[in-house]
């Protein structure tokens, strides 16, 4: 077939672990057609990556290829020879991936580092490699490209890293792009004009482009066709239109209903009508920046990062507040002052309950982001979970296997979990496991800080769920803090929009996502993909 | 750390990596072999016999005689007692006193830790093995004057390593977790940091006794360690390099008994680090 540029025929990859040899690809075909945008999405383990990353012959070094065909215009890209391997790579075909930071050398000039393709393929002088590098940054809407090619990664932000390595990859002009994750480690904002970037230049160049990504929002926006993996295996192929609209598989299903972006929005009129337990006034928090050594001598003062700037807000006894916002924009730091861990340079924070001498520990609690970080991994869960009993002496000691049943039911944990260790969970248990550490001081407020990023999309459904019968159960306070405008929308009756530590916005979050004031707030609600919402209308519940 | 639910025995039978089983047999070997010297050689391994010097390996003395007579086998095997004893007694000091002064720098930073950063920074300055020989030339030579020496000189590097580990634990999330649910500092710097800090010194203390054993036969070599006549390995070799040429056996065994008690801590040492890697 003409149109068929790629076609992966019974792929089988197994990978050589401790436990033995484990199957991450099971038998997998399909083929890329000339032209068009695939796409490949799934949760972690689905083997998406190690499919993409086969199209390259990428291996770790412990997987096997046990069986299968990679044919790129009929010549088998798995038993290609070194030597046709590296004219494969780079001028056929080439691969942009997920962490822009560490896929670049540090030590290397960005401009040098696009140039690098050209010497070796296309045997130009350094001049001319690099007049054609700075011309590709130039279109990867890199502006002052002649200057920016002679900076170092770390100097860039991460947008602008992701471009570098786009225009590194399409250096050699590739018929075929692949993109692992392009946009995961980005925010929203960002990911938006990335997306847009590799679009127009899809088109300008009539790139075939394969993007994997475990966001179906991302994939329905930028791609014609669609392959749902789980498990090593191919679940559905489909147009974008069938997959999204008429999903077969109770898998898509699932992960369509699972898209933040699909989630209800909170029911408006249950809102709390108690007083405020938590007011925070005025607050800024001050960091200063490293100074440098001539300034230190000379006695010049330093800069001061302002992290969080005069921000006031309150939370109602009950209620549930969303703190939105990218990196950088203070909405952690502003936890952190909640919980104590810092004291703000000015302002006050009045929390109810703290002025009568209460335990702060016992007031607020706090979840946190990663939660492979997030647990002590030398404890069992039992030796994590018990230690807020016995630190605090809130129970007998005889009592605290009763407490930590409790604990894990309300979590919706297995009680057999107890004598394992956080290394042997799954990134939505050990999670769990940390909201129910925090619920053990029955806190009356519980700050949870992105608590779902680094989850799956079903995992994150799951998890927001457990947040929303928590908080109705126990008479929760909620304080989430998110760049997810869906997620904030689905839990909190307020939100709060924080950008380089102001509050840009605050209010009811029906009134504020329905009727943003900010340019800021319109280009957040307007970054998260959302094309999947007006074609997979029709499948919401 | 993995720890076994059930017996010990059965978890070091099933579980435990190859490299520590091999390790502690060879290790134990050598144990063995020092409790049981007077059932395994009917030597003496002091007195000297002058008729019967420098006899090659034989039925009679299985490793051959020394320059004085002595059976070579019976000095190796009397000889473990004391290297053993070196090995352990040489790292202990050094562990304990590291952990606690980089625990301390670590956990309080401020003052504390630049003060006693700068001490380990004059210690670490002096050429080590210097630094060792003043010490037991001052003190006298001997088993105690080695295990102050060491402990003067070797803590520092387990301060540091303590200490960095230590640094990077007090920002991790679930010390911070453990902050946010009140906790207080003894609590959090014993029970948190204190068992994920020693993980890597843990692991070097292995590799360290193996130093040690070298670095107290090289004193022994030098005439600053175990004075003769008392059998250690560094000092046999020691005494068997002017007959390299003609009688190899009486170095060559005793450095085949130090090679093999450092390859069997090595194991251990490799072993343990498996098991500690919390990711594992």
């Amino acid at each position: 077939m003409k149109n068929t540029l790629v076609s992966v025929e019974d792929l089988t990859i197994s990978f050589d672990t401790t436990q033995g040899a484990v199957d991450a690809v099971k038998g997998v075909s399909f083929t890329i057609k000339r032209g068009e945008a695939l796409g490949i999405v799934g949760e972690s383990g689905s083997g998406k990556s190690v499919v993409c990353r086969a199209l390259l012959q990428l291996f770790a070094p412990n997987a096997k290829v046990k069986r299968g065909k990679i044919l790129h215009e009929g010549k088998d890209v798995l038993t290609m020879s070194a030597t046709d391997l590296n004219a494969y790579r780079g001028e056929k075909a080439a691969m942009i991936f997920q962490n822009p930071s560490t896929h670049l050398d540090p030590i290397m000039m960005v401009g040098d580092q696009v140039a690098e393709g050209l010497m070796i393929h296309r045997k130009l002088d350094r001049a001319a490699a690099t007049k054609q590098a700075v011309s590709l940054l130039e279109d990867m809407k890199i502006l002052d490209a002649p200057r920016r090619a002679k900076a170092y990664s770390h100097e860039l932000s991460g947008g602008m890293r992701q471009r570098v390595m786009i225009a590194a990859a399409l250096a050699c002009s590739p018929g075929l792009l692949i993109a692992d994750e392009p946009t995961t480690a980005l925010d929203v904002t960002v990911q938006a004009q990335i997306l847009a970037l590799i679009c127009k230049i899809r088109q300008e160049r009539h790139l075939t482009l394969v993007l994997v990504s475990h966001d179906l929002g991302v994939i329905g926006e930028m791609c014609d066709r669609i392959i749902v993996m789980k498990d090593g295996q191919i679940v559905e192929t489909g147009t974008t239109e069938q997959i999204l609209t008429a999903p077969q598989a109770d898998y898509t299903k699932n992960l369509i209903r699972s898209q933040p972006s699909l989630l209800p929005g909170r029911e408006e009129h249950a809102v709390s009508d108690k007083a405020d337990i938590v007011s925070v006034k005025g607050v800024s928090v001050l960091f200063p920046a490293p100074r440098k050594l001539a300034d230190i001598i000379g006695r010049k003062p330093g800069h001061v990062v302002r992290a969080v700037d005069e921000v006031s807000l309150s939370v109602r006894r009950g209620g549930s507040l969303g703190i939105v916002g990218e990196s950088g924009s203070g909405k952690s730091t502003l936890a952190r002052v909640l919980v104590g861990l810092l004291k703000p340079s000015a302002g006050t924070v009045k929390i109810e309950g703290l002025d009568q001498g209460k335990d702060r520990a016992r007031v607020i609690q706090m979840a946190f982001q990663d939660p492979y970080l997030s647990l002590n991994p030398s404890y069992t869960i039992a030796q994590t979970l018990s230690e807020p009993f016995k630190a605090h002496r809130l129970c007998p000691l005889s009592e605290v296997p009763a407490r930590l049943k409790a604990l894990m039911r309300t979590v919706e944990l297995p009680e057999e979990l107890l004598t394992r260790k956080s290394g042997q969970l799954s990134g939505g248990q050990r999670q769990r496991v940390g909201i129910a550490r925090a619920l053990a001081m029955s806190p009356d407020i519980l700050i949870a800080d992105e608590v779902t990023s680094a989850l799956d999309v079903s995992i994150q459904a799951q998890i927001l769920e457990l947040f929303k019968r928590l908080q109705q159960e126990l008479d929760l306070t909620l304080i989430l803090i998110s760049h997810d405008l869906a997620v904030v929308r689905y839990l909190c009756e307020d939100v709060a929009v924080m950008r380089h530590g102001k509050l840009l916005e605050y209010g009811r979050s029906a009134e504020v996502l329905r009727n943003p004031q900010t340019e800021y707030t319109q280009a957040l609600l307007k970054a998260v993909p959302r094309l999947i919402e007006s074609k997979a209308g029709n499948t919401r519940p | 750390m993995t720890k076994s639910l059930s017996s010990p025995a059965r978890w070091l039978r099933q579980e435990a990596p190859t490299s520590l089983k091999i390790g502690l047999a060879v290790t134990l070997l050598w144990v063995l072999a020092a409790a049981l010297a007077p059932v395994l050689s009917s030597f003496d391994p002091i007195a000297i016999d002058a008729a019967n010097a420098v006899l090659p390996p034989s039925a009679d003395h299985f490793l051959g005689t020394d320059s004085v007579g002595r059976d070579i086998l019976a000095r190796i095997l009397y000889g473990a007692r004391i290297d053993l004893l070196m090995a352990v007694a040489g790292v202990i000091g050094p562990f304990i006193l590291g952990t606690a002064i980089g625990l301390l720098a670590g956990y309080s930073g401020g003052w504390i830790d630049a003060v006693l950063m700068r001490i380990v920074e004059v210690t670490i300055s002096f050429p080590y093995f210097v630094l060792v020989i003043a010490i037991v030339s001052i003190m006298g030579p001997g088993l105690t004057s080695y295990i102050v020496s060491l402990t003067v000189v070797n803590w520092v590097t387990y301060a540091r390593l303590v200490r960095s580990e230590t640094l990077v634990l007090a920002n991790a999330d679930f010390i911070l977790a453990a902050r946010v649910l009140g906790f207080r500092g003894r609590r959090i710097m014993f029970r948190h940091i204190f068992p994920n800090a020693i993980v890597p010194s843990s692991v070097f203390l292995m590799t360290d006794a193996v130093l040690t054993i070298v670095l107290g036969s090289s004193l022994g070599f030098l005439g600053l360690g175990v004075q003769p006549p008392t059998p250690e390995w560094g000092v046999m070799i020691a005494e068997g390099r002017t007959y390299l040429g003609t009688a190899w056996w009486i170095s060559l065994c005793p450095g085949l008994a130090l090679c093999s008690l450092a390859f069997g801590l090595s194991l251990i040492a490799d072993g343990v680090a498996q098991i500690l890697d919390p990711e594992a």
